[in-house]
């Protein structure tokens, strides 16, 4: 089943394209990792995907199954929260308000269903603590299971392991897997670590100036810019 | 000091008084915490001067104060929001333009017009005499409308407080909710005005959230502690300047100064106590 595709999609600021007539889809199930140097347009394209740029040509089309609200996210972080007065339990429920609709208050399912997506990331002994009491790798598991609140098909990752340690990183690369692998939820990550993105991802999109590539890992080894991209940052 | 309250709640003008600023101070406390976290904190203090610069027009021009005053600090609101948003104008530079063009434009009118006579003077540092019995009801209506919806957009106010982007991408409409902050922030301010002044307004938002952000680690228990500071600290200042004649807005934030530097000696000694516990 194709949850979204992009056809001859363009992206813009103020008259410099940013991204030109891009095209891939994802299925359900898949890994997508975006990949690609700074400034190559992960962040724009990540943005187009969730609704909140327009694209300036082409279009971005969401599988008939995938509501506009069934997008689960996990932003990079911003200098605010990182010091933001909220137990753990607060951010997590905080997820479940797309589900809500104009209804204000939350109901006891939505509570079960945070308490259940904090035990399935392991992190119940933190629920009643401060989120800017936490670690940069327990900080992201929190922002992790709220994405899970929001969503249980799709997830959109931008950047999910920048500033955490090599064995942390490792852990929240594991978990994105497993939930990938478990429990069928498809994953669309941004990354900047290429040796890991082909590790885990069944597709991979290297956004380029010049030439992007979209299809799956092994095609992208072989072809010449991933070559290029995988011995370079294995040296 | 028993007596003196007892004494207070004999004036009718007073305990009018008492009970609009107990209910202004609530409103600011609660909003005070989603602006100060969303780094807006300057804004209310932007709003509080173009306030005056629109009260000193209306009382050139012979109008009813705050009808005059309420609809152009809810548009300065919007217009403020939008500054801090788009990064092009740098939003504090923009914010702190505005505030003193409408400072300035106030003084102007009114020392064409009247001079700066004692009612311009009550509005930049409050006085407590000049609440009207039409006045406090207003206050009374704007405060129940602000908690009301305040506690209806509890959880949506929450997210894009803590993270507006995710708010936007998960189908929230962020901007809505930013707006009717500002909406609420410019009524609040408006009103508390006349009490506390428009060069001290700001603070009723800004120090009850920065105190309890001291102690507090829960969002909850952050808005719940700022409102009762803020109720508490309005209390205590209003009695202090009966008794020693002192000015009422400048009395309550010095009581806020005092609960800050107290919060944040708890706040400082809770946080060696948890340390050490770990150590051992």
């Amino acid at each position: 089943m194709e949850l979204i595709s992009c056809n001859n999609v363009s992206f813009s600021y103020e008259n410099t394209s940013v991204i030109k007539d891009l095209s891939f889809s994802v299925n359900s199930g898949d890994y997508l990792c975006i990949v690609g140097e700074n400034g190559s347009g992960k962040s724009t394209l990540i943005k187009g995907l969730l609704g909140l740029k327009n694209s300036s040509s082409g279009e971005i089309k969401r599988g008939s199954e995938l509501k506009s609200n069934e997008i689960g996210y996990l932003p990079q972080q911003t200098p605010a929260q990182k010091d933001f007065p909220a137990s753990v339990f607060e951010v997590v429920l905080s997820g479940r308000l797309n589900s809500r609709g104009i209804r204000p208050f939350y109901t006891k399912n939505d509570k079960k269903i945070a308490e259940e997506n904090i035990k399935r990331l392991g992190i119940e002994h933190l629920q009643k603590r401060s989120y800017r009491e936490l670690s940069g790798g327990q900080q992201q598991r929190v922002l992790l299971a709220r994405a899970l609140c929001a969503s249980k098909k799709l997830l959109l990752l931008d950047e999910p392991v920048t500033g955490l340690d090599p064995i942390v990183t490792e852990e929240m690369y594991r978990l994105i897997d497993e939930l990938n692998k478990q429990e069928k939820i498809t994953i669309i990550m941004v990354s900047h670590d290429i040796v890991s993105s082909v590790k885990y991802a069944t597709h991979i999109l290297h956004l380029n100036h010049k030439e992007s590539f979209f299809g799956t890992t092994e095609d992208y080894i072989n072809s010449p810019v991933g070559k290029y991209f995988f011995d370079e940052s294995k040296k | 000091m028993f007596n003196a309250i007892i004494e207070m709640f004999s004036y009718q003008f007073l305990v009018r008084a008492i009970v609009g600023g107990l209910l202004v101070s609530l409103c600011a406390a609660l909003l005070g915490v989603s602006l100060v976290l969303k780094r807006y904190s300057m804004i209310g203090d932007g709003l509080s001067h173009v306030g005056f610069g629109a009260l000193a027009i209306a009382t050139a021009a012979n109008v009813a104060p705050l009808e005059f005053a309420i609809p152009i600090v809810v548009v300065a609101a919007f217009l403020l929001l939008r500054i801090s948003e788009n990064s092009k104008i740098k939003g504090d530079a923009a914010i702190a333009i505005i505030s003193t063009a409408a400072l300035a434009t106030g003084i102007m009118v009114a020392s064409m017009s009247t001079g700066l006579n004692t009612d311009i003077n009550s509005y930049l540092f409050g006085s407590i005499l000049s609440m009207s019995a039409e006045d406090v009801w207003l206050c009374i209506i704007l405060s129940v409308i602000v908690l009301c919806l305040f506690v209806i957009f509890y959880n949506k106010i929450f997210a894009v407080t803590f993270d507006e982007n995710f708010a936007k991408a998960t189908g929230t409409k962020a901007g809505v909710y930013n707006m009717i902050i500002a909406l609420l922030t410019a009524l609040t301010i408006v009103v508390g005005m006349k009490m506390m002044g428009s060069l001290l307004i700001s603070s009723l938002i800004i120090f009850p959230a920065i105190t309890s952000m001291r102690v507090c680690k829960r969002f909850k228990t952050v808005m719940i502690t700022s409102a009762i500071v803020s109720v508490v600290c309005f209390f205590v200042g209003i009695v202090i300047s009966y008794m020693y004649s002192t000015p009422t807005g400048a009395s309550i934030v010095i009581v806020n100064l005092g609960a800050l530097i107290l919060f944040s000696l708890a706040g400082f000694v809770m946080r060696q106590v948890s340390a050490r516990r770990l150590k051992t």
